[in-house]
């Protein structure tokens, strides 16, 4: 008999547990993974040099195409660094409705992981029911934004306009509903045997190797490392508000799933917090040369005209300098890097996009293991390939 | 005093990530141990910047990594920048790199310079998630990293020329990658 022969299986890009356009190049042993290459940047659109290129203010809508099931969190990771680069903070009202809307956001992400992650390794009904929820959300963007999906909502120094009339009781009888719904998720998932088997013990990472391949967001927490920047740097008023952090202990894809589901439930509370605090107030720094004024103000006042005039001609500009700010995105820690050089565009932009780091510890967790489980790793590292190609 | 300014001095004493005294020690602990690799240190907007020569960077980051009351442990973020367009734009490429205690929950950012076609070695090594974070400069800047295990391009097609992130590549190109055949 020969040596053992190994067999060389291109899996994706166009596969739809790959999560978008993937490509893994497995080299199988049997049914045994023995490595694993990713071959990522087939949904490479060149952001950074996008935004890059534009305005401050121009660059928000690039953001919202990264990770495009969570657009307010990039929007916010990107406003803060440029807010963080001016020195300003923005009142009282745009925090809370920022807050209120990114912890949504990171429920509408969840929504879509579960979804699909379930739907990957067969449990086809859960997607039904998670996009259900995932509809009402995108009907509350579309009402403070007028999209569904690419909302650029916040902006630089505030917000785009105030929330729209009878929004407060839209988000409140969301929030009213959904926990019922999430037991309902529960009650499809948490202990069918099925689901335990194809979750508990797969695509383990230990904390050691989590933490050195840079895992960071519910995939780190799922190692039981208690770390998450809404705790350990607030901004926009976290530190706040009262919410704990689920962690699990092993690392597996069963202990992924707890976490992230436990968070909806704590980012729900959050989210209730922030509802109950919106009080009428500005929603904008009070600074003519950040903020556009008034529409009406223009017929009357030479000033305001000049400022939107200036604004809209070439709008403003930052000092030079470098800054780094990093928020808790759903999928861990969206860091945006941001140097200026005094001018009204920025001079470099980098995005550390979660995703593109988890995915590097996707061959950690498969070789090794059956190929069948390589599914249902991806599906527990919450991969969106937007953001990893940028 | 307008409003700005105001929520400006609020932030700059809101002690905040990188911050005063904990930031400090680790400088200090720098210039104890490695003072002689720290060739420049920067604050800005309460955020540390330390800037090195390429041959110090693995001593440093080591370091930085496996020193108890420090204890680096995550590599955040690997970046460059490329300076062609800044007043002072020589040597032409900033790799940046941004680390990050889990413990003692502190970010700090390491800074080495380089001119086009030198090596900046590589920190794989310390931090094996530097990997992917160095492939990708190298893509996208064309900055190669010495003793880098798999240094290959990662978002951009093997057989690409150019790269893409540097100031003099245009933003809006037609490469020769999408030009049609002559019938």
């Amino acid at each position: 008999m020969s040596a053992r022969q190994t067999m060389t299986l291109n899996m994706g890009p166009q596969h739809p547990s790959t999560h978008g356009v993937l490509r893994l190049v497995l080299e199988l042993d049997g049914e045994v993974v023995v490595t694993c290459v990713p071959h990522i940047g087939y949904l490479h659109t060149g952001i950074e040099k996008g935004v890059e290129s534009k305005r401050f203010q121009q660059g928000i809508p690039l953001t919202d195409r990264m990770d495009y099931l969570a657009p307010l969190s990039n929007n916010l990771a990107y406003v803060l660094a440029v807010e963080k680069a001016l020195g300003i903070t923005v009142p009282e009202r745009a925090q809370v409705i920022r807050v209120l809307l990114t912890e949504i956001t990171r429920i509408k992400s969840h929504l879509v992981w579960l979804g699909t992650h379930a739907m990957d390794i067969g449990a086809m009904s859960v997607f039904l029911y998670c996009f259900r929820e995932r509809e009402q959300i995108m009907d509350l963007y579309e009402a403070v934004s007028g999209q569904r999906m690419m909302s650029s909502y916040f902006r630089v120094g505030g917000l785009a306009a105030d929330l729209p009339a009878g929004f407060e009781q839209q988000v409140q009888a969301f929030l009213k509903a959904f926990p019922d719904r999430l037991a309902e998720y529960e009650a499809l998932l948490t202990k069918n045997p099925l689901w335990l088997q194809r979750t508990v013990g797969i695509g383990t990472i230990s904390r050691e190797d989590a933490i050195a391949l840079g895992l960071t967001g519910p995939s780190l927490r799922a190692c039981g490392v208690a770390h998450d920047l809404r705790k350990a740097h607030p901004y926009s008023g976290y530190e706040t508000y009262s919410f704990e952090l689920p962690l699990g202990k092993t690392g597996d894809v069963y202990d992924r799933y707890m976490v992230r589901v436990a968070e909806m439930a704590q980012s729900h509370r959050i989210a209730t917090q922030a509802l109950a605090r919106l009080t009428p107030g500005p929603i904008n720094v009070a600074d003519p040369k950040l903020v556009p004024p008034p529409k009406p103000l223009l017929k009357k006042s030479m000033e305001a005209l000049i400022h939107h005039f200036k604004l809209y001609a070439e709008g403003f500009s930052v000092p030079a300098g470098e800054v780094y700010h990093a928020i808790e995105a759903p999928k861990g820690e969206l860091g945006v890097y941001l140097v200026t050089d005094g001018s009204n565009k920025p001079y470099r932009v980098h995005f550390r996009a979660p995703s593109f780091v988890n995915l590097e510890a996707l061959p950690k967790m498969v070789e090794g293991r059956l190929v069948a489980d390589v599914v249902a790793a991806i599906g527990s590292l919450d991969i969106v390939l937007g953001e990893i190609d940028r | 005093m307008t409003e700005p300014q105001a929520a400006a001095e609020r932030r700059a004493g809101a002690g905040e990530e990188g911050a005063g005294a904990p930031e400090s020690l680790v400088l200090q602990r720098l210039r104890a141990q490695v003072g002689d690799a720290l060739a420049e240190v920067k604050q800005w907007r309460n955020e540390t910047t330390v800037i090195l020569a390429p041959r110090d960077l693995v001593r440093v980051c080591r370091f930085l990594r496996e020193e108890p009351d420090l204890a680096f442990d995550l590599l955040s973020d690997v970046t460059a920048v490329d300076r062609l367009l800044l007043p002072q734009s020589s040597p032409r490429f900033e790799v940046v790199y941004h680390v990050y205690s889990l413990q003692f929950r502190r970010r700090l950012r390491l800074k080495v310079r380089v001119g086009e076609g030198e090596a900046v070695p590589t920190v794989t090594a310390i931090w094996p998630t530097a990997n992917w974070h160095e492939r990708e400069v190298y893509d996208l800047f064309g900055v190669p990293f010495e003793g880098h295990p798999d240094l290959r391009r990662i978002l951009m097609p093997e057989d690409w020329e150019g790269h893409p992130l540097r100031k003099d590549y245009p933003v809006e190109a037609s490469p020769k990658w999408w030009e049609e055949e002559p019938a």
